[in-house]
C-alpha cells in the first residue's frame, strides 16, 4: 500500500520500478516488453549480426506497414470489434492512389482519393455496426470481398507501375547522423503518438475505452456511443490509407494482389501486443510492439537459418500464448 | 470503522416534508407485457428529503414501477408529474437530463477506467486555453481533485481516485455508482437493491451513504427485498402487490410483521 516514512534510497527505487512495471502490465505492456528483451538476447546471442542498428532497422522496414495496420486495427478492437478488411482497403486505396496518378492527376488529389476512400470504407462499415448493430466480424468480412475485387478492377487484374516518385517518398530513407533511416518509420511513428495521445489525453479516448469496456454503461452515462463508435472505423480507415503510402513506397508498384494476409497479421500484432479481443483493454504501443515482436521472429529466425514454414508455426504458437496470457491476466483481475 | 448499532433510534438531520408537493408523482400506471399485467393502476409519491423503499413480492411491480419512473419502460396509462409538471420520459437518458438518476443493479460502471474516469465520464473538463480548445486535451488533475473531494463529501473512505474500478470491492464499487448518481445536481435518486450483492459491513456503507445522500437534500427511492434493512433506512415503505400500491408504512409506526401482511395480502394498508 502506501510508503511508510523515510524509505531508504533503495527501497525507494525498487518501489518506483515495482510500480512502473505494475503500470505496464496493467497497460498489458509488460509482456510485449519482455518478449522483445528476450528475442534481443536469444537472437543477439546466437547471432551476432542480429543486433547491430542496420539490422534493426530492416526489422522497422518490414514491420512498420503491420504495425500501421494493426494501430488502425487496436482502434477497432477496443471498441470491441474486428477489421477483417483493412489489408485490402489498404491495397484498394493504393491502387486508387497509383490509378490517379499515373493518369497525371495532381499528386495531392491522388492521394487525397486514397484517403477518402479508406475513410469512407470505415465510414459504412461504422454505420452498418453502429446503427444497424451488425457484427463487425461480418461486415468487414463482407467488405474484404468488396475491396479486393473493387482493386482487381480499378487495376485491371495487374500491377500499376512507373508511379511518380512524390508517391512512393515513404519508402525513401534519410540520412540522420550517418545513419540511414526509413522516412515510413517516422510516418508510423506519427500515426502512434497522434492516436496515443487522443487515447489517452481525450474525452475521445475515454469513451472508446468504456465503449469497449461497458457498452450500455456508457449509453447510460450520457456518451454518444455510434458516434463513438463509427469515429473509430473511420480513423482506422485515415490511417489504413497512411499504411497504403508505406506499402507503395516500399514494393514501388501497386499489386492488386497484395495484402491478402495483412488483416490477420494485423490482429496478430495487436493480440501479442496485449490487446484484449473482447474490448476497452491494453495501451495503443502494444499492437506497434506486436508488430515489432513479430519482424524480429521472423528476422531473427531467417539469420539463425530456419525455415520459413517453422517461422509460421512460431508465431501461431505465439499468438495462443498471448491470448493465454490475457485470459489468465483477466480472470485474475476480474473478481 | 465503528459499526452502526441496529438499535440506534436515528434522528435525521434533514426530515422529509409531506406537506410539501411532491418531487416525482405518479397515478394510475398501467404496463402490459403482452398478456401479463405487471402494473395495474399504481400510485407513487416521493417527497422531498425522504428515503421511501419500495417492498413487495417477486411480481408485484416494483421493477416495473421503477423502469417506468427511471425512463427505461413507457407505461401503457397513468399520468407521471415531476415537480407538478406533467412529464413523459423518452428513454433513460432523457430521465437522466430532468434530474432522475437511476442506480441499476449491474452496476452501470466502465470497470477498467479509474474511479476519476468514471465519476466524469460523458461530462470530462477540459484544459483552459489553447490545450483544452485546441487539443482537446483533458484536465485529468481537475477531475482527479473534484472527484477526491466529492467521495470525500460523501464519507466514502477510498484512497486513490486513480485505481481501475475493478480492483474495488463490492460496496466501493457500489459506493462509486451512487457518487457518480448524486453529483452533477441530480434531484432524485433510485437505487435498484443496492445491498443485494453485499455482505454486512458494507451494506452497512451503502445504507449510511443513502443517509448522507438523504441529508444532502436528494430525495432517495430504494428497493430492496431485505426488511431489516428497510427498517434502518426508509423514513417511508411503499408496498406493492399485483402491480397496485396496497399501502403505506412508516418505521416509527409499523413492524415488520405489518408490512409482511401487507406484501402477502393477509393484511390491508
Amino acid at each position: 500500500m502506501s510508503a511508510t516514512a523515510a524509505p531508504s534510497p533503495g527501497r525507494r527505487a525498487r518501489h518506483a520500478a515495482a510500480l512502473a512495471a505494475e503500470q505496464l502490465r496493467a497497460a498489458g505492456l509488460l509482456g510485449p516488453i519482455l518478449a522483445i528483451l528476450a528475442e534481443i538476447a536469444i537472437f543477439g546471442g546466437l547471432a551476432p549480426r542480429f543486433a547491430t542498428t542496420r539490422n534493426f532497422l530492416l526489422i522497422a522496414e518490414q514491420a512498420m506497414e503491420i504495425a500501421t495496420l494493426a494501430i488502425g486495427q487496436t482502434l477497432i478492437i477496443l471498441v470491441a470489434g474486428i477489421d477483417l478488411a483493412n489489408g485490402l482497403v489498404m491495397v484498394l486505396a493504393s491502387v486508387v492512389m497509383a490509378k490517379f496518378a499515373v493518369a497525371g492527376v495532381p499528386l495531392v488529389v491522388a492521394i487525397l482519393a486514397g484517403f477518402a476512400v479508406t475513410a469512407g470504407f470505415g465510414l459504412v462499415e461504422g454505420v452498418l455496426v453502429a446503427l444497424i448493430e451488425l457484427p463487425p466480424f461480418i461486415v468487414t468480412l463482407g467488405f474484404f470481398n468488396v475491396a479486393l475485387a473493387l482493386a482487381l478492377l480499378i487495376s485491371n487484374e495487374a500491377s500499376i507501375i512507373n508511379l511518380p516518385p512524390g508517391l512512393l517518398a515513404l519508402g525513401n530513407n534519410v540520412s540522420i547522423g550517418g545513419t540511414e533511416f526509413p522516412v515510413g518509420v517516422f510516418a508510423m511513428l506519427a500515426v502512434l503518438l497522434i492516436t496515443w495521445y487522443a487515447l489517452r489525453e481525450t474525452a475521445w479516448g475515454r469513451h472508446m475505452y468504456a465503449l469497449g469496456d461497458n457498452a450500455p454503461a456508457a449509453r447510460l452515462t450520457g456518451v454518444r456511443v455510434n458516434r463513438v463508435l463509427i469515429s473509430a472505423y473511420v480513423t482506422a480507415g485515415v490511417i489504413y490509407a497512411v499504411a497504403a503510402l508505406l506499402l507503395l513506397g516500399r514494393t514501388t508498384v501497386a499489386n492488386p494482389d497484395a495484402g491478402q494476409t495483412a488483416n490477420l497479421e494485423s490482429i496478430t500484432a495487436a493480440v501479442i501486443g496485449g490487446i484484449s479481443l473482447f474490448g476497452g483493454r491494453g495501451s495503443i504501443v502494444g499492437p506497434v510492439l506486436g508488430a515489432f515482436i513479430v519482424g524480429m521472429l521472423q528476422n531473427g529466425l531467417t539469420i539463425v537459418g530456419v525455415d520459413a514454414l517453422y517461422q509460421d508455426i512460431a508465431i501461431g504458437l505465439l499468438v495462443i500464448l498471448a491470448v493465454m496470457l490475457d485470459r489468465l491476466q483477466r480472470g485474475r483481475s476480474v473478481r | 470503522m465503528t459499526m452502526p448499532s441496529a438499535t440506534k433510534p436515528r434522528r435525521p438531520a434533514f426530515s422529509p416534508d409531506y406537506n410539501a408537493e411532491p418531487v416525482l408523482q405518479a397515478s394510475g400506471l398501467v404496463k402490459r407485457y403482452g398478456r401479463v399485467t405487471a402494473l395495474d393502476g399504481a400510485d407513487f409519491e416521493l417527497y422531498p428529503n425522504e428515503v421511501l423503499a419500495i417492498v413487495g413480492d417477486n411480481g408485484a411491480g416494483k421493477s416495473t414501477l421503477i423502469k417506468i419512473l427511471s425512463g427505461a419502460a413507457i407505461p401503457d396509462a397513468g399520468e407521471i408529474r415531476l415537480d407538478g409538471q406533467v412529464v413523459h420520459f423518452r428513454n433513460p437518458l432523457h430521465a437522466r437530463e430532468l434530474g432522475i438518476e437511476t442506480v441499476f443493479q449491474d452496476l452501470a460502471l466502465a470497470p477498467g477506467l479509474d474511479i476519476t474516469s468514471n465519476l466524469f465520464l460523458g461530462r470530462e473538463e477540459r484544459m483552459p486555453g489553447l490545450a483544452g480548445r485546441l487539443f482537446r486535451k483533458l484536465d485529468k488533475r481537475a477531475m482527479q481533485r473534484q472527484a477526491a473531494a466529492h467521495m470525500q463529501s460523501l464519507k466514502i473512505g477510498i484512497r486513490s481516485m486513480a485505481q481501475a474500478v475493478e480492483t474495488l470491492s463490492g460496496g466501493q464499487r457500489q459506493g462509486v455508482a451512487i457518487a457518480r448518481a448524486v453529483s452533477w445536481g441530480r434531484r432524485i435518486v433510485i437505487m435498484d437493491e443496492p445491498t443485494a450483492a453485499l455482505g454486512v459491513q458494507e451494506s452497512a456503507m451503502v445504507l449510511d451513504l443513502i443517509r448522507t445522500v438523504r441529508d444532502r437534500g436528494v430525495p432517495v427511492v430504494v428497493i430492496s427485498h431485505s426488511l431489516p434493512q428497510v427498517f434502518e433506512v426508509a423514513d417511508r415503505i411503499q408496498v406493492m402487490r399485483l402491480g397496485r400500491r396496497v399501502g403505506i408504512a412508516f418505521p416509527e409506526r409499523h413492524t415488520m410483521d405489518d408490512v409482511v401482511g401487507m406484501i402477502t395480502g393477509a393484511r390491508a394498508g
